[in-house]
């Protein structure tokens, strides 16, 4: 097995707003190797982008960390000063692509000097030097140089997310997380983001963790894939475990998976979960998703299922699951 | 006719187009000529009664335009829209306003569709108030609880009191989806109205939209991206590329027999949750993105991503729909030889 390079350890995040803690990620447990790509999937809501946000160690105000860690190359980087963080973590071990990160490029600076802030405020580097990498890095996204002298607006949408993601690659980090980095993108075009992502991954000797709501795209990324309903783990498992013959093991991946168009088989109905998913404030007593499961029994709408393994490298949280 | 493939035809558009010509500064105007955006450039098909019709671009297909057009929230450059066989391009305002009550339109947001403000009764009674048909309060509230009660919002009178923001989006939409019944429309033109919907919910709010459709008989014009959505909810489908139809037929004809490249393109491209695909370099047929409508290249427009262009695609005038059988039309002159 390869190295563990990111390990979250029940990691709680809380945004405190005036009418209660909403609890975003309560008690998560995760590892990355390196190499990995990790997808998390769920529903808005269910703590995915918080999650991005809180391993580069900024979470969105009001949040913040209730507990538990996050091991960056075994280093706990919770606790670390905000300059430490700066130096040697964020962008520099961990990057990002935002979520419709491609339309936060300033539309008043071209591409070029966009991309040479980073290499400047990080590296300290020439401006020679830097242009020389940065047309090196357009080519490995598969722009041509002359891209330095456009303007965002000038650019498709997967054009900028080519750039988008050549910045987040600068730094060499060693995990990048991409939240929703094909969602605004056209289909044809999300394929080729994939398919360069693939590459990069190979190229950079990169891991990833892909945040989306499709489980259908995620199916065509992710080597592991972790299931979150309000703010917890709902199950983990390798692509095999939750997209293979024998289906996902929580009832929750299941009904998601069903609710998922697919285009390549006739369906006279599709499946849907019914309700919504729980306040965060005051989440429901025992498993959370237990109002709208279709399996729950007693023992779920009181006792709170912990998160185990079912069976080697695979974690459910549901006492179905457990039986 | 329950599919409606039979039905009479309630809508026709024939030979559409939309042309936008940029604003230009004082300065601009000494340099060269604009460029015009052909939005939508030639566009036909029919909407049969009861049918629910699909049209599936990506951006800048001008799937959208095409239903701005067929609301007549904007004019066309040229071409006709014909409603129950009449023509409404060139009607006035009094007949626009009943076209309108006719031809109502869900909108992709459910959020921004609707006044922060208002309460759900209000949201509702507003296209009475606009239209005059408001009658005694008694008769609009039995207005408001049937149209909720049609879109399952239940009990209506739980619902009436609120506020937008109290509700989720998949309830939202079924607020948007009531207000337009309220009026008795023959058609609903529905622009991406689950996009922005979470997955788990956006079936039950597609299910919703085709129970109403079967109880009151309703047309729809469905406008979207999503080919898997579009393939469980619509009859037939149009697929635009660059302001034109490139193929059009059964929704299961085009999906599982795809006749041109592009439509070939767009299926492959869609990803499916099946395991073993991780390490997989997808294919794609095609390169590149979608040129600029205000530079559609000559020919065959979508000739310079074709994987099977060959010289006459480019040089021989842009080839029109053709007749498959069975109702499916394809806009590709080598269909034959790509087999």
């Amino acid at each position: 097995m390869s190295e563990t390079i990111l390990q979250v350890k029940n990691l709680k995040l809380y945004y405190h707003t005036s009418k209660g803690s909403v609890k975003a990620l309560d008690d998560v447990s995760f590892d990355l190797a390196a190499g990995e790509t990790l997808g998390l999937v769920g529903e808005s809501g269910c703590g995915k982008t918080t999650m991005g946000t809180g391993l580069l160690r900024m979470p969105t105000p009001p949040g913040r960390f209730e507990g538990g860690q996050i091991l960056v190359e075994g280093r706990d980087i919770i606790p670390l000063p905000e300059r430490e963080i700066r130096k040697d973590v964020r962008w520099e071990k961990v990057s990002m692509v935002f979520q419709g990160a491609m339309n936060c490029l300033t539309p008043v600076y071209t591409i070029g000097k966009q991309m040479m802030e980073t290499l400047q405020e990080h590296r300290g580097m020439e401006k020679a030097e830097a242009q020389e990498l940065i047309k090196e890095y357009l080519g490995y996204v598969g722009l041509p140089a002359d891209v330095t002298a456009r303007y965002p607006h000038e650019l498709s949408g997967g054009m900028k997310q080519r750039v988008v993601i050549a910045t987040a690659l600068f730094l060499k980090p060693r995990v990048v997380i991409l939240d929703e980095p094909t969602t605004a993108l056209d289909v044809i075009v999300q394929a080729q983001i994939i398919n360069l992502l693939k590459k990069l991954k190979k190229t950079f000797d990169l891991s990833f963790i892909f945040i989306t709501h499709d489980l259908a795209l995620e199916a065509e990324v992710s080597d592991r894939i972790c299931v979150m309903y309000a703010g917890k783990i709902a199950e983990l498992g390798s692509n095999e475990q939750i997209y293979g013959e024998k289906g996902p093991a929580h009832p929750y991946t299941e009904r998601l998976l069903a609710a998922t168009p697919r285009l390549r088989r006739k369906v006279e109905s599709l499946s849907f979960i019914p309700g919504t998913p729980p306040d965060l404030i005051t989440p429901p007593m025992g498993c959370r998703f237990h109002p709208r499961c279709p399996k729950a029994y007693d023992r779920c709408r009181v006792e709170e299922p912990p998160v185990r393994e079912i069976e080697p490298g695979h974690m459910a949280a549901c006492w179905r699951c457990f039986e | 006719m329950s599919n409606g493939i039979d039905g009479d035809v309630i809508l026709r558009v024939d030979d559409l187009k939309k042309y936008f010509t940029p604003h230009q500064g004082f300065l601009q105007s000494f340099g060269k000529v604009r460029k015009v955006v052909r939005a939508v450039d030639g566009v036909s098909f029919e909407i049969r009664r009861g049918e629910i019709f699909g049209l599936i671009g990506e951006s800048g297909s001008g799937k959208t335009t095409t239903g701005k057009l067929v609301m007549k929230l904007i004019d066309p450059t040229s071409g006709r829209i014909l409603f129950n066989g009449r023509d409404v391009t060139s009607i006035g305002q009094a007949e626009t306003k009943e076209y309108r009550r006719q031809v109502q339109m869900i909108f992709q947001d459910p959020y921004a569709s609707m006044n922060p403000r208002f309460k759900i009764r209000d949201v509702l009674e507003e296209p009475l108030e606009i239209h005059r048909i408001s009658g005694n309060r008694a008769e609009r509230d039995t207005r408001v609880v049937r149209a909720l009660t049609e879109v399952k919002l239940t009990p209506p009178e739980d619902f009436m009191g609120r506020f937008p923001h109290m509700l989720s989006g998949g309830q939202r939409q079924r607020v948007a989806t009531a207000r337009t019944l309220i009026l008795n429309p023959a058609m609903l033109v529905a622009d991406e109205p689950v996009s922005m919907i979470d997955l788990s919910t956006r079936a039950e709010i597609l299910h919703m939209m085709k129970d109403v459709q079967r109880d009151l008989g309703l047309t729809y014009l469905y406008i979207t991206h999503d080919l898997s959505t579009a393939r469980y909810f619509t009859d037939r489908i149009a697929v635009m590329y660059l302001g034109r139809i490139v193929e059009m037929g059964r929704a299961d004809d085009i999906i599982d027999h795809p006749a041109h490249p592009y439509t070939r393109a767009l299926i492959e491209a869609v990803p499916e949750p099946v395991t073993g695909k991780v390490d997989e370099v997808k294919e794609l047929p095609i390169s590149g993105e979608i040129p600029s409508p205000s530079n559609i290249p000559p020919g065959c427009r979508f000739h310079t991503r074709c994987p099977f262009a060959k010289e006459e695609c480019r040089a021989e005038a842009e080839p029109e729909l053709m007749d498959l059988g069975g109702g499916h039309y394809h806009a590709c002159r080598r269909w034959k030889e790509i087999g």
